[in-house]
């Protein structure tokens, strides 16, 4: 009735296979050749050797060493706190009837934001200027502790204000995910459990947990793998110059390699995206093995 | 152990229309005796769930008061009323196993109450074989069918060994084989373990078949109480007698003059009552053929199911949605001139209803 | 009435303490994700001489004026950027829907040989981070002399292999006889896309082009790298150039000013299709 074999097919499929095999089939090989030539020359494209030499270079550059903490750091506070704070979140807002789609609504606001501009206000709130103190370090004020430069200032007040702002971009997602998988959780499992005298806890840890855990478990895999990757939002409370600000992570590394004053070796920042992909995979990896044992899948 | 329903009304206002109170349960007024199996029955939205929830205290009702036994439990939350549930479609905790589900109440247990874990293990183990699915304790509710799924949930329910057992609709996401053999095993359950149980269902003959008593509801309001045979023989009102037997019964219009009921032109019996319009109901099973029979049909035609041979015809008088159906015996002679077929009357099978409240006279 | 009223309250006011305490933690959280906003807009209605006159900000401003935003169109070219964005956002949004609707139905209706080994394929591809193979990119786009153009800034970004499956499987929901049924009236493939796939999941469809508008506006990595000609500049990079260098980097309002203006519309986007962009950023969309 219908042509089994219609070559037809490949043409509605050209313009996709064109464009993905340039822009992604090709790059992915070509990043690999990239890491391994050593001393490419970006004007003359033209390069002296084969091996390592790049990976062994950007593991001595203390920028990607500081990359790299900064990055573990920022991964390790706001995956586990963002995750836990948007659970809460879910819960209350899954508690309640009455302005339920409004609070939704509300929370759900800045995915759709400019992480940049955003940022940007959010520099201004916890920056110190000649004017004025900024109003973060005003209220830390009021309640006697004594200001300090979130922007410019100690280390671990820029990392603060880094995860403060991660986990208020990321907290989005994970409370859309989390209120939806609560929300389809059947309110018998409830009944029959309170009918047999179960404790809130215990509700919570017998059968809430379970029974979201599949959703949960996506967040924290993509959690982690968002993470990694971060960029934009440091950029937008520390500029463009992380380095000089102590506060780059490694994808900055990356694209300081490629462009910008420091820019300029693609061999470098392959390098460096290889060593991040295999970060990602290796936590994804182990992710996976620990979740075989505590998610339920229905 | 006994139920006192007083006066119980759960009303609440319409999450449709805000300025709209729906009445779920009107002035309930019954008891059921200690160690029965009571059918509660109506159509779908009639409140028969809502009752259930009254009584188990997931709901909390707007007046009246619930006793089990001599204890009032109104204001008792549902943990301590000692009451074992089965829900509609199981609830069963998809991610425990089989045992872990039957462990869940007892595990709830605090303090003096608490229960040593063999004795924990004995109980489900118990609980198990009464329902016989002992063999499957580890499995995940997943890996069980329909009806071994139902059976987990009953000895859920039955573990903490509860005064009352509550179940919702447990028949109706099984299937028709299967509905059969539940039921018998609900009934068996019941009479070894002697807890009163009631159960919600919209099937009449579900509830008919297994229960001891039958209470059948209607927008609220209980329309008759009683063993299924006698609701059955003597309705109160005309949804009663509607709403049981299938095929159903036929209803006509008719009135009574002199004392005798007439449909049409056709005397078909006698009555003490006064003059009145009436409704008169005759179950399909009620129709004798006989050619100097009383009442009259236009004959239709003649439909052979299985062990039931039964008689289509038609009436200008008839009110039903269907045409009348008879139920006749194979070897009735049926008598057919030019398309009219006269019948005799069971009186017990007759049942007249007063045209204005729909109540038997 | 009222003592129904009286009574559904009591039942719920059980837990009083619990529900001012979830209350709280929520209108606590809806604070802070709505305090940048409602400062960034305090702050732009605020005179220049007045903001660097308050040590202590004030909350409200009784005297508002539209000069920040004023400057923030004289002073630096933020109608550039716009005007930019939009070309870009429309342009690569409408590209990659030809291409991707294209591709969803050649995997959903036609069948060919390698379909499935392509389709595969395509999938796996789905796991691969852009940074990756952004470098090459950039690469290739630098030696194409594409630096400081629309092309360059659009062409990477038209294809999305999340959203041919997404459209793919939506695609498959439709019924077989429907395009058997248009085989025998004798309707071409194209035809058939167009006039029935099209309408049919154009829910779908809104869904995939809100997400990919949102991410467009938002895009900042790959336009940083690939222009350094403020004519080609999208608002994200607006943004961070202003901060750096506009107005004269302590002219906080008209930044703020800057920053409204290009928060808006995708503000505007999310009030009108709240519903639509949660359903479909829930049905797989993480931030792009």
């Amino acid at each position: 009735m219908y042509n089994r074999n219609n070559p037809k097919g490949w043409l509605y499929l050209l313009p996709a296979l064109l464009f993905i095999t340039v822009f992604m089939v090709y790059p992915l090989i070509d990043v690999f050749v990239y890491s391994f030539e050593e001393g490419y020359n970006f004007a003359s494209q033209t390069y002296t050797g084969v091996g390592l030499y790049n990976y062994s270079y950007i593991l001595h550059d203390p920028y990607f060493l500081q990359a790299i903490r900064n990055t573990f750091i920022l991964v390790i506070i706001t995956v586990p706190l963002s995750t836990g704070i948007a659970l809460l979140i879910s819960l209350a807002l899954n508690s309640i009837k009455k302005l339920k789609d409004l609070f939704q609504t509300v929370f759900f606001l800045p995915y759709v934001t400019n992480t940049l501009a955003v940022g940007l206000v959010f520099m201004i709130l916890f920056k110190k200027t000649a004017y004025t103190e900024g109003l973060i370090n005003l209220l830390l004020n009021s309640v006697g502790i004594s200001s300090v430069d979130f922007i410019e200032g100690p280390y671990w007040a820029k990392m603060f204000v880094l995860c403060f702002y991660t986990v208020w971009v990321v907290l989005p997602f994970k409370i859309l995910i989390l209120t939806s998988a609560l929300a389809s959780v059947n309110k018998d499992y409830y009944n029959v459990a309170r009918i047999d005298g179960t404790s809130r806890l215990r509700m919570f840890t017998r059968i809430t947990l379970p029974m979201i855990s599949p959703s949960l478990f996506y967040l924290i895999i993509t959690g982690f793998i968002g993470a990694f990757k971060a960029y934009s939002d440091v950029v937008a409370l520390f500029g463009t110059d992380l380095n000089a600000a102590g506060m780059n992570t490694i994808v900055g590394y990356v694209y300081d390699m490629l462009y910008g004053n420091s820019g300029g070796y693609p061999s470098f920042a392959s390098a460096a995206a290889l060593v991040l992909f295999a970060i990602v995979l290796t936590i994804t990896v182990i992710n996976l093995l620990v979740s075989r044992k505590n998610v339920h899948y229905q | 152990m006994k139920i006192v329903l007083e006066h119980l009304t759960k009303q609440f206002i319409s999450r449709h229309n805000s300025s709209e109170i729906v009445t779920a349960v009107n002035d309930f007024n019954f008891e059921i005796p200690d160690g029965k199996l009571v059918g509660l029955l109506g159509p779908s939205g009639c409140g028969k769930s809502t009752t259930l929830n009254l009584i188990c205290g997931l709901e909390v009702p707007t007046q009246g008061k619930i006793y089990f036994g001599e204890l009032d439990v109104t204001d008792l939350p549902p943990e301590n009323r000692g009451v074992g549930m089965v829900f509609q479609n199981y609830a069963l905790y998809p991610h425990l196993t089989v045992r872990q589900n039957i462990l869940f109440p007892l595990e709830n247990l605090k303090g003096e109450q608490k229960l040593s874990k063999e004795v924990m293990n004995e109980k489900a183990l118990e609980a198990a074989r009464l329902v016989q699915i002992d063999t499957l304790m580890e499995r995940k509710p997943s890996e069980l069918s329909g009806g071994q799924q139902q059976r987990v949930a009953i000895a859920r329910a039955l573990v903490k060994t509860p005064g009352v057992l509550l179940l919702d609709e447990p028949l109706s996401n099984l299937d028709a084989r299967l509905r059969l053999q539940t039921r018998e095993q609900i009934r068996r359950i019941q009479k070894e373990t002697g807890i009163t149980t009631i159960f919600v269902t919209h099937d009449q003959e579900e509830a008919m078949s297994i229960s001891d008593l039958i209470i059948v509801m209607k927008e609220g309001m209980m329309q008759q109480m009683g063993k299924p045979q006698e609701v059955y023989n003597h309705p109160a009102n005309l949804f009663v007698a509607k709403f049981l037997g299938t095929p159903a019964i036929n209803v006509f219009e008719g009135k009574i003059l002199n004392h005798k009921a007439y449909i049409g032109e056709d005397a078909i019996m006698e009555s003490d009552a006064e003059d009145q319009d009436i409704y008169v109901g005759i179950r399909p099973e009620g129709f004798i053929p006989d050619k100097k029979g009383e009442f009259s049909c236009h004959f239709d035609r003649i439909e052979t199911t299985g062990r039931d041979t039964s008689i289509v015809c038609h009436n200008d008088r008839c009110i039903s949605d269907t045409d009348i159906r008879v139920i006749v015996d194979s070897d009735d002679e049926l008598n057919n001139e030019n398309g009219i077929i006269r019948f005799n009357l069971k009186p017990n099978k007759t049942h007249l209803f007063s045209r204005k409240d729909e109540t038997v006279i | 009435m009222d003592k129904i009223k009286e009574l559904e309250r009591k039942s719920r006011a059980r837990n009083t303490a619990w529900t001012v305490a979830v209350f709280a933690l929520l209108v606590l959280w809806a604070v802070i994700v709505l305090f940048p906003f409602y400062w960034m807009l305090l702050t732009s209605v605020k005179s220049y001489a007045s903001y660097n006159a308050e040590y202590v900000p004030k909350f409200f401003t009784l005297s508002p004026t539209i000069e920040n935003y004023v400057q923030a169109f004289t002073a630096v070219p933020l109608a550039k950027y716009f005007v930019n964005t939009i070309i870009f956002t429309v342009v690569t949004t409408g590209l990659m829907l030809i291409i991707v609707v294209l591709s969803a139905f050649a995997f959903s209706r036609l069948e060919f040989k390698g379909k499935n080994l392509v389709f595969t394929l395509f999938l796996s591809l789905m796991m691969i981070p852009n940074e990756l193979v952004i470098i090459t990119n950039f690469v290739t786009i630098t030696n194409a002399g594409l630096r400081n153009s629309f092309a360059g800034l659009i062409l990477p970004s038209v294809t999305s292999v999340f959203y041919i499956y997404l459209l793919k499987e939506n695609f498959e929901q439709i019924p077989d006889e429907l395009y058997k049924a248009a085989k025998v009236d004798g309707t071409s493939d194209f035809k058939y896309l167009w006039k029935v796939m099209i309408p049919i999941c154009r829910p779908t469809i809104v869904t995939v082009v809100i997400l990919k508008v949102i991410e467009c506006w938002n895009s900042y990595v790959w336009p940083r790298l690939i222009t350094d000609d403020e004519n080609y500049f999208l608002v994200s990079n607006g943004i961070q150039t202003i901060r750096e260098s506009g107005f004269g980097r302590e002219n906080i309002p008209a930044m703020m000013a800057a920053v409204v203006v290009i928060s808006v519309p995708l503000i505007i986007l999310f009030l009108v299709f709240h519903k639509k962009i949660m359903e479909g950023v829930s049905r797989g969309g993480t931030k792009g």
